[in-house]
């Protein structure tokens, strides 16, 4: 992915996106949207630059991006595995498929394989909670996920 | 004629195969060199048969369902496009108990129609209500509003009506109208439903709303769990726009409205209005303390209508069919009709609009047809992750906001989550605690501490540490939660926990540990 980026190239791409959306009211969400979808994360030395383009602090920054469960400060894996674990995929047995995620993945949730193929991630409702259990892979979506499907799923991230 | 077939694209229909069946299909149409058409709908909320497929014959619609990619051959040789028979054949769709018994106002074309088609939404009656609204004066828009007794849907129950009076009345050169789209409890899609398979009714119900308060710009904050709903409001903003029905001249009009689609980035709280509206604003989103009302001080400071997206989709009808038609559904104060979600461990889930009133054992164990696993119902909790759980013994409560409020609960935003008697009532009530924990903006302190609190006293009641001290404790805790939270997640956590403990208190007394008797 975007491992190797100079910093030059990094403040440049940024700018660009910045000065693409900061006519927007309340730009900030966009802009880091659209930086974590460039960059797969939103990288620290981007934060100064977003503050000086908004005229805010850094820390002002870096508040607004820690907030955000959805914002990372470092690269996912290739693919990203999110389960959902709230309570109407609770009553349908998602216990049980998050900890055969774990056991087949080898790590817990916000880890990243060590082969770089798959992060996983725990979901506050994805409104599927009529076909409960809940998952998604980057962003497809799976109802009634048990552990086959979750083994499916999995194989075909690791792909 | 070319025959059309209706697959969902809904993302529940796809989460169960649906894009799978409609390449089927396709395939299938071409192998046979047949003159037949698809449709990617919206679904009509009967989740248990997704992928619901459809095809339009001389009798009406027919369904099939749930459809697998494996059996689309075998429809297409026992003749499906005729109406043919099949072991999946389910009759007309419109016979269908679960649908026919429904009163569908806000959700006549969900499922109905192409979401992203304006000719469909105009032949099933959209944009009637703008049109009216467009040779309305505001101050009647507002009174129509009012008179439907339309309560906020989002949770709330607020009058949407005063709401908007209020901002109608404030003083301003720019007001604006935000829709709440941040639908994070568990049990609901409701919002979700309505953005990916009739998203222009949203469009119309927020340019009413703006005409009616003087707003001409409109924002809709919605999740970035939700990517279809996202792709398709997007898409639906940029047709209504090239039809002239957003823009400086809505339908025509004098009348200017515009909007965007925002997402958020997977924060629970900002589905509370203050906190969103931060968030809209490029900030953490915290809450904000009120007063002032956003109604007066809301998004850049500026007069605000934050409305949910059900109850700006019910606007339409309101203003097509009248005040006095919508109020006429419902009971109490809760006037017209609700979407309830039906979910979790439950035979027939999804969604079932129907006017306020009916019991919540006639939704659970007469539509819902009970538990998915077939075991007894334990507990239904509605409302979402902030709303009560239910004994059976309280299944006589009707759906109606006041009705729920006197037995402890609340109805939200009407998603419905069933369990069956595996369940354990006090890991349920850590779990409120758990997610309070994770989710808290951090502003006040009963919510941000309260809640790991309550999750280390739920732990120590599970280990048998005195058991009766730790009772007396959490619910002495969920006491300042309640009354001293600033926003309704430290709020209202305490009543999923404090009904598990009232009404199963047998799960809040766990057997001596086997270690401790040895």
């Amino acid at each position: 992915m975007n491992m190797r980026i100079s910093a030059g190239e990094l403040t440049e791409r940024s700018l660009q996106i910045i000065r693409d959306l900061k006519h927007l009211e309340g730009p900030m969400l966009p802009i880091l949207h659209a930086i974590q979808a460039e960059f797969g994360y939103v990288p620290d030395e981007v934060k100064p630059v977003i503050a000086s383009e908004l005229n805010l602090s850094r820390a002002e920054v870096h508040g607004v991006v820690t907030f955000y469960h959805e914002f990372r400060d470092h690269p996912a894996g290739r693919h990203v595995l999110k389960l959902c674990r709230a309570e109407a995929c609770q009553s349908m047995g998602s216990d049980r498929v998050a900890d055969s995620a774990r056991q087949l993945l080898g790590i817990d949730f916000h880890q990243t394989t060590l082969d770089g193929a798959v992060t996983l991630e725990a979901v506050y409702c994805l409104g599927l909670c009529a076909c409960a259990p809940a998952a998604m892979l980057d962003g497809e979506v799976y109802g009634r996920v048990d552990e086959h499907c979750l083994s499916e799923i999995v194989a075909e991230a690791r792909r | 004629m070319t025959v059309t077939i209706f697959v969902p694209r809904d993302a529940a229909a796809l989460a169960l195969g649906a894009e799978k069946v409609a390449e089927a299909i396709a395939q299938e149409i071409a192998i046979r060199g047949l003159d037949a058409k698809i449709v990617r709908n919206g679904s009509r909320g009967m989740f248990w048969l997704e992928p619901l497929v459809e095809v339009r014959t001389k009798e009406g619609r027919i369904a099939y369902g749930p459809v697998k990619s494996g059996d689309v051959k075998g429809l297409f040789d026992a003749g499906f496009l005729e109406g043919g028979q099949h072991a999946l054949h389910l009759g007309p769709t419109k016979d269908i108990p679960f649908l026919r018994q429904q009163t569908r106002l806000t959700f006549s074309r969900c499922g109905v129609t192409d979401p992203l088609s304006l000719d469909d939404y105009r032949q099933y009656q959209g944009l009637k209500g703008l049109e009216n609204a467009i040779a309305m004066t505001q101050a009647q828009i507002v009174a129509q509003v009012t008179d439907s007794g339309l309560r906020g849907r989002g949770g709330a129950g607020f009058p949407t009506g005063i709401k908007w009076k209020t901002v109608m009345d404030a003083a301003g050169p720019q007001k604006y109208i935000v829709c709440n789209a941040d639908e994070g409890d568990s049990a609901t899609f409701a919002d979700r439903m309505i953005m990916e398979g009739d998203p222009f009714v949203l469009i119309e119900g927020m340019i009413i709303a703006g005409i009616a308060t003087g707003a001409t710009k409109g924002y809709v904050y919605t999740r970035s769990e939700y990517p279809h709903a996202i792709a398709t409001m997007t898409k639906a903003v940029e047709i209504a726009r090239a039809a002239g029905i957003l823009g400086p001249s809505v339908m025509g009009s004098a009348h200017a409205f515009d909007m965007e689609i925002r997402s958020g980035a997977g924060a629970y709280v900002c589905g509370e209005e203050t906190s969103l509206l931060n968030s809209l604003e490029g900030k953490r989103g915290i809450v904000r303390a009120k007063p002032p009302l956003p109604a007066l001080q809301g998004f850049l400071g500026r007069p605000t209508v934050v409305n949910n997206v059900i109850s700006l989709a019910s606007v339409p009808v309101i203003m097509d069919r009248g005040a006095a038609f919508y109020r006429d559904f419902g009971m109490g104060r809760s006037r017209g009709t609700i979407p309830i979600q039906i979910a979790g461990n439950v035979k027939y889930g999804g969604l079932y609009e129907t006017a306020f009133g009916l019991s919540l054992g006639e939704i659970v164990d007469h539509i819902g047809g009970g538990t998915a696993t077939g075991r007894p119902v334990k507990a239904v909790q509605v409302g979402g992750p902030l709303g009560a759980y239910f004994p059976c013994a309280l299944f006589d409560t009707p759906f109606d906001y006041e009705a729920f409020a006197a037995r402890d609960g609340l109805i939200g935003h009407a998603g419905i989550t069933v369990f069956d008697d595996s369940a354990d009532m006090l890991k349920q009530a850590r779990f409120a605690m758990e997610f309070c924990a994770i989710e808290s903006c951090g502003k006040c302190t009963p919510c941000r501490i309260g809640s790991t609190r309550g999750v280390e006293t739920a732990d120590k009641i599970k280990q048998g540490i005195e058991p009766e001290k730790n009772k007396a404790l959490l619910a002495d805790l969920c006491n300042t939660m309640k009354f001293g939270s600033l926003c309704a997640l430290g709020g209202f956590t305490p009543y999923p926990v404090m009904s598990a403990m009232n009404h199963f208190p047998e799960d809040f007394s766990p057997a001596p540990l086997i270690e401790a008797a040895e």
